[in-house]
């Protein structure tokens, strides 16, 4: 996969054949254009990358971009990708989907894949809601959220997506706005770059059924890391800052561990090229040595 | 029930006594010696406890079966000896240690051969000598050698150093002396066969199929009576350069070999029933992406968690019926250890031809049982077919990843190859992969890409061959079996020859696609057709007849956990044949004897 000739594409290289179906105004375009110019500004050619999403409306994603990629069921994307890292870690793998389908359906996955640290940049359109089935309570919604399946408000606490990877084991866990596209340029780059399971939480408002966390509700909130005092490599000051939601919410790049390698590294069968690029057969030796253990 | 030599052993304890040890060293002993055998250990699930009764079956030919007779049983607790001392055939012996267990009742002609097993391990505070010592009784009865079973205890433990080795011939050689001494042995020195053979279970047949078909990805959760195949599958990985990985559940598995088929590696999972009920969305999931990956389910007695450690082929149905829609997909029932072996590198070029999923359903009897093979009929560099996939990089313009083919398979592109990126999507698309469920939805396309899939396997019955019977044409009778009755149905027929009955029998392997046709043609000459199978539904003559509208004209169905022996099928067909005293609404089912 030598990229040593091809050459520098633009945002628009990755643009797919069909235009998205979201709503006008959706967040999920923010992330969309910052992954094309992200992509674009590492120097990948699309078939160098493959994305991977699960069901709803932000995982749509992969139709959206001229990469490989697979549009699996709801709420295993990250089990999927962890098969395709595997088999061929020469790709890049991003993951994409909602919050339902990550933190809900998808939450043993997320745990475990976080845990293991497989080479993976998990980009989470998180609005807050369910969108494709019109505006249900997801793990994401805040207490006392009134939507079509708590019309009497939501009585369950919400998931926090940041203190919940770094518990887990992430080794790179980064949070990001829509509406900053710039901001989210630079962050997915950085995460697409980290080598080991990379998580971005987007803020990605449902204009259609979230009427709570809007556009306006982030602006009037969000702090850049960057622009604070945070280390990235303490994850105990992390998690106190991914604590603050009503006054003040930070974006950027909360925790890095860059010392732990990616699991998909350290399996020594990947010393021999990808998996999925491997001769299939086996050698006469292979075969006569497992023959002659079981004389 | 063979003219020639035919004997059965039994070693039956608690968990945690250490059966599987002399169980593994015999079967070293009998493999090495060019002996046929048909190992079949009933256990339970716990790791402690409980009652174990391993069987071993030796022949100089093919055993297809843990047979009927038990000739020699080794009881290492009162428990076995209460049990099973009483199942001994006349001529055959019954070991025990005298100094804890009293002898139970036995048939006329049962030599009972208590060991004074103090005084012959010198008090030897290690309780699992005893067995050693009881090894040496047996080998002794049976006319080996002592050479061979010192040669056999050195393999066993020269990993454990050379005390352990030289403590266990001690042993070993005691037992041996004190037989010689005080025992009769079976007069019939054991045979030896003109090679040696190897051995392996089910699990390990399956694991080397995939091995040898060129499975570069497996994944699986642990779930019995899958789970030797995880085993073979972790303890080679690094040697055959097979990545593998241990998943958090069955959802995760399934969709982690997905992803791992897509990229290009041949793929593979291995669970039973409960797992497999866990991955049925997936295998669904692979037939709309058209990602073929092997899927194996290990049937055990169910439904929810079952009887985890017994038999059943109870899953036929959830095969059948695993994931909602109407999709392209390979079931096939292996028939023994060796065709579970031959079936995987088979389905795995049908799989990557049709780019469909497929599902290998087999059970606990192939898979945890141990068997001699030939190892010459192994064939560890079979032919590997990957089908259209393309490996040339292309110019970018125009690849459909799903083309509407007039064969129905479209060339498939590996991805990280320049020129062909595409999405694969689980929501229907079109042939360039847009989706055409949500905004796009447009009927013809759906139905032009149902049809397209649908094509695929309408040249199946062109490269798989239909069963035939096997057996005398002029039967009275025709027993059909599907996937691991082969065997036992094969033995039962010739009890039945010795009561003058003359029977054949039809055993059915691949069930979906289903050869309706050429089994509706070859029933139909039979003159009377009973079905064999371990399930209490019925489940197979109830597909049998969905697809080919046949009635049969009795059944044979056992679900107890255990599996059919001979006399169990060839009783089911003397009473269907006479007075149908035990059949009942056209159902014979046995009765197990043999309490495990």
């Amino acid at each position: 996969m030598a990229t040593t000739t091809a050459p520098q594409l633009k945002a628009k290289d990755f643009k797919g054949k069909v235009d998205p179906d979201w709503c006008p105004g959706c967040g999920d375009f923010g992330l969309l254009n910052s992954v094309q110019k992200a992509l674009a500004e590492l120097g990948r050619q699309p078939h160098e990358v493959m994305c991977i999403s699960g069901i709803g409306c932000s995982s749509n994603f992969p139709g959206y971009l001229s990469t490989y990629g697979m549009h699996t069921l709801h709420g295993r994307s990250l089990a999927v990708a962890t098969g395709v890292k595997f088999a061929n870690n020469e790709l890049t793998v991003l993951v994409t989907g909602g919050d339902g389908d990550g933190y809900g359906i998808g939450g043993n996955h997320f745990a475990h894949t976080a845990r293991r640290n497989v080479d993976l940049t998990y980009l989470v359109m998180n609005n807050q809601i369910y969108g494709l089935t019109t505006g249900q309570q997801s793990p994401a919604s805040r207490t006392g959220m009134k939507t079509k399946s708590t019309p009497f408000g939501n009585l369950e606490r919400p998931v926090n997506p940041v203190t919940t990877a770094i518990m887990n084991g992430a080794t790179f866990v980064a949070r990001g706005f829509s509406g900053h596209g710039k901001h989210l340029v630079s962050i997915v780059k950085q995460a697409i770059e980290h080598k080991g399971f990379s998580l971005v939480d987007v803020f990605s408002p449902c204009v259609t059924f979230n009427h709570d966390n809007t556009y306006d509700f982030f602006r009037e909130r969000i702090e850049k890391l960057e622009e604070v005092e945070h280390d990235t490599s303490d994850w105990k000051g992390a998690c106190e800052k991914a604590m603050h939601w009503d006054d003040k919410i930070y974006t950027g790049v909360y925790f890095q561990d860059k010392d732990t390698p990616a699991l998909n590294e350290q399996e020594p069968v990947v010393e021999h090229g990808p998996r999925a690029l491997a001769e299939p057969a086996l050698t006469s030796e292979q075969g006569d040595r497992i023959l002659k253990r079981m004389m | 029930m063979s003219n020639g030599y035919d004997f059965a052993f039994a070693i039956g304890g608690a968990a945690g006594q250490g059966i599987a040890t002399p169980g593994n060293i015999l079967a070293r002993i009998f493999v090495r010696r060019g002996l046929h055998l048909h190992a079949y250990n009933a256990y339970q699930s716990i790791i402690r406890g409980g009652h174990i009764f391993l069987t071993i079956r030796v022949k100089p030919e093919r055993v297809d079966s843990h047979g009927d007779d038990l000739n020699l049983i080794l009881c290492l607790n009162q428990d076995t000896m209460d049990r099973h001392a009483r199942h001994v055939t006349p001529g055959g012996a019954v070991i025990f240690n005298s100094d804890s267990i009293t002898p139970a009742e036995v048939q006329e002609g049962v030599q009972l051969c208590g060991l004074p097993i103090k005084d012959l391990t010198e008090d030897n505070r290690n309780k699992l000598v005893q067995n050693t010592v009881a090894l040496g009784v047996m080998l002794n009865l049976l006319g080996v050698e002592f050479g061979v079973l010192e040669s056999a205890l050195g393999d066993q433990f020269k990993r454990k150093g050379q005390d352990v080795v030289d403590e266990n011939v001690k042993m070993a050689k005691a037992g041996y002396d004190y037989a010689k001494e005080q025992f009769k042995d079976f007069g019939e020195p054991l045979p030896e066969g003109d090679k040696p053979l190897a051995v392996w279970t089910g699990n390990d047949a399956l694991a080397m199929g995939g091995a040898a078909a060129g499975v570069k990805f497996y994944t699986a959760y642990p779930m019995s009576p899958s789970t030797g195949v995880l085993h073979w599958m972790a303890k080679n990985a690094r040697e055959l350069d097979i990545m593998v990985r241990q998943i958090e559940d069955e959802i995760g598995v399934a969709n982690v070999a997905i992803g791992a088929a897509q990229t290009g590696a041949r793929s593979m999972c291995a669970t039973s029933g409960g797992g497999f009920a866990l991955m049925t969305e997936a295998f669904g999931s692979a037939a709309m992406m058209e990602i073929p990956v092997v899927f194996i389910n290990v049937q055990r007695a169910g439904p929810s968690t079952g009887v985890p450690t017994k038999t059943e082929q109870g899953d036929l149905w959830q095969a059948l019926g695993a994931s909602q829609g109407d999709f392209e997909r390979i079931i096939v029932a292996p028939k023994d250890a060796l065709d579970a072996f031959n079936t995987v590198v088979e389905v795995f070029n049908l799989t990557d031809h049709y780019q469909c999923p497929s599902l290998v359903l087999t059970d606990l009897l192939i898979s945890e049982g141990t068997f001699s093979v030939e190892p010459d009929a192994i064939n560890m560099q079979p032919e590997i077919d990957r089908g259209e996939l393309i490996t040339e990089p292309g110019d970018g313009t125009d690849y459909k990843r799903y083309l509407i083919t007039e064969s129905g398979i479209s060339p498939r592109a590996i991805p990280g190859l320049p020129g062909y990126a595409h999405v694969a999507p689980t929501d229907e698309h079109d042939e360039d992969s847009v989706l055409i469920s949500d905004e796009y939805t447009n009927p013809h396309k759906r139905r032009n890409m149902v049809e397209k899939r649908a094509r695929k396997l309408k040249t199946f019955h062109d490269k798989v061959a239909a069963p035939a019977i096997e057996g005398p044409a002029d039967a009275e009778v025709t027993l059909v079996g599907w996937g691991s009755t082969e065997g036992v149905i094969r033995d039962a027929r010739e009890l039945l020859a010795e009561s003058g009955i003359k029977a054949n029998q039809l055993a059915v392997k691949w069930l979906v696609p289903f050869h309706a046709d050429a089994i509706t043609e070859i029933l139909s000459k039979a003159k009377k057709v009973l079905i064999v199978e371990n399930n209490y539904s019925g489940q197979f003559y109830r597909y049998l007849r969905s697809e080919t509208g046949i009635s049969v004209d009795g059944h044979i169905r056992k679900y107890d956990g255990e599996p059919f022996q001979p006399h169990h099928v060839a009783d089911g067909v003397m009473d269907q044949l006479g007075d149908k005293k035990v059949t009942r609404d056209g159902v014979f089912v046995p009765f197990q004897e043999i309490m495990v």
